[in-house]
């Protein structure tokens, strides 16, 4: 047939951006530091890749100040796989994430991880035609987020841990508090917003439609596909490994045994059958052992 | 009674597919395992990392066992890394990347390439008479259609909806615009409609 279709495109649309975010939902997104380590991970069925500099673990061991990747690294990395590649910016850094936007990433993480470069503000991610992902550990957070241009959320949890602890309290946070607004009468809604700090025609969508306008995914402290499923089934829609595939011992089969658990996450003899015989995963740390939680950076 | 989907939900926007479905009147099934089939009459392949879902697809077993239900006729539906799956040839794919053939076109991946030059466009549909709003997400761009494939829209020139016999495609998302309309004419091309 003719192209009755006019020719014109509109790009960097909340749509577009938003949607991206609903093509990772049941998969796994894995930090990478090389581009050896991304062909590993989308060898193991990674839907995405996350570069950065330092996974959260070596950061943590490392301290100093963490900042966006070197862009020869972010390139190898594309150049290396065919899946989405994600990179962090620090929080506030609206100058790092216009030279990822630049470097053609397919998506942002304003990122908790790396040294928050303001204390007050985070980057207006309207200005931006590539979609941004931000942290959260609890509702008002995430809506915040979302206000000024997030199209996608994780919860936080505590990263660099290998301790899943944080993730499910943070989860809880948020799909908990989402429960108790869609059983919130209209007056009610208006202290809801007061409370989480949001802005009111958001907690008011949310008490209608019970759930996030963006897709909530889950990070921090996965190190098994036990950890993973606990996660989908909690109510994250898909979920990041850091530190958890590359700080263990044997990274491929674990990351594909992920991949699995996140895909099978309501079927326990699939999760029995590829939990086993993974070697040792990374030893972890318990949260009072460290004396910087990240999940406290962003406000 | 009303018509079982099938629609595979080892990665990606099955959950979108499931909400369109559902308001063209049809009941649905994730699909992980082969378990899953039973009864189903027809499938949607969402969107989603079409290496990924290939590689899912192996390991649960579910590759021969939906290969041969297309080779029997199910129905199917495929939008962006669908379309891939049941292209009769990926460019651009990783290689060890396995596709159903179920229609005769040649995809490549990403050939609108990246996020950043992801976009939304209208479309006229061949008999609809109000144009499709589609969006395009890292889409997989056609490259050459066989002479048995039935071309429903085109942007710039480049086939993005197509059929063959049961076997429907599309680059862009259907599922994502609140328009159950493809979703709808999928379903009435198999006349799921008067069934019971």
């Amino acid at each position: 047939m003719s192209d009755q279709s006019s020719a014109t495109r509109s790009i960097g649309t909340y749509t577009v951006n938003r949607g991206l975010a609903e093509m990772l939902k049941g998969g796994v997104i894995m930090d990478v530091v090389t581009p050896e380590q991304a062909k590993i991970a989308e060898d193991a069925g990674a839907c995405a890749v996350m570069a950065l500099e330092r996974v959260p673990a070596d950061i943590r061991r490392d301290g100093g100040v963490s900042r966006m990747s070197d862009p020869i690294m972010i390139e190898g990395i594309q150049a290396a796989v065919k899946i989405p590649v994600m990179a962090k910016a620090r929080i506030g850094h609206f100058v790092e994430a216009q030279i990822l936007q630049a470097l053609g990433v397919d998506y942002i993480d304003e990122s908790e991880v790396l040294t928050p470069a303001d204390e007050a503000h985070h980057i207006d991610k309207f200005k931006f035609t590539v979609p941004f992902v931000c942290g959260a550990t609890n509702l008002g957070e995430a809506l915040r987020r979302i206000s000024e241009g997030a199209c996608m959320i994780r919860s936080k949890g505590e990263a660099g841990t290998g301790n899943i602890v944080e993730a499910v309290r943070h989860l809880r946070n948020i799909l908990g508090d989402i429960r108790k607004l869609t059983q919130a009468d209209s007056a009610e809604l208006f202290q809801w917003a007061k409370v989480l700090q949001a802005p009111l025609p958001l907690v008011q969508e949310i008490a209608e439609t019970g759930k996030l306008p963006v897709p909530l995914f889950c990070a921090g402290g996965i190190a098994t596909p036990a950890d993973a499923a606990l996660a989908m089934q909690l109510g994250a829609e898909a979920v990041f490994v850091g530190s958890g595939i590359f700080k263990s011992d044997d990274p491929a089969p674990r990351a594909k045994a992920i991949v699995e658990a996140t895909t099978h996450f309501e079927d326990a003899h699939i999760l029995a059958k590829v939990s086993r015989g993974l070697g040792a995963p990374m030893t972890g740390i318990g949260m009072d052992e460290i004396n910087q939680r990240y999940a406290e950076r962003g406000w | 009674m009303r018509p079982l989907i099938g629609v595979l939900a080892l990665q990606g926007a099955f959950a979108a597919h499931e909400a369109a479905l559902a308001e063209v009147g049809a009941q649905t099934r994730q699909v992980r395992t082969p378990a899953d089939l039973s009864g189903v009459q027809a499938m949607v392949l969402p969107g989603g990392e079409s290496s990924v879902m290939s590689k899912l697809l192996e390991s649960s077993g579910l590759f021969g066992e939906i290969q041969s239900r297309l080779s029997d006729g199910m129905p199917a539906f495929g939008t962006c890394a669908g379309m891939i799956l049941l292209a009769s040839e990926v460019l651009d794919g990783r290689a060890d990347q396995r596709s159903f053939g179920a229609i005769d076109i040649s995809v490549r991946r990403n050939g609108y390439g990246r996020q950043i030059d992801s976009f939304e466009a209208d479309l006229a549909v061949e008999g609809e008479s109000s144009p499709f709003h589609g969006v395009f997400i890292r889409a997989p761009k056609v490259e050459s259609v066989g002479h048995s494939v039935h071309v429903l829209a085109t942007h710039d020139g480049v086939p993005v909806l197509a059929r063959q016999g049961n076997v429907m495609v599309a680059s862009f998302h259907p599922e994502l615009t609140g328009d159950a309309r493809l979703h709808r004419l999928f379903l009435q091309q198999h006349d799921f409609q008067h069934e019971g």
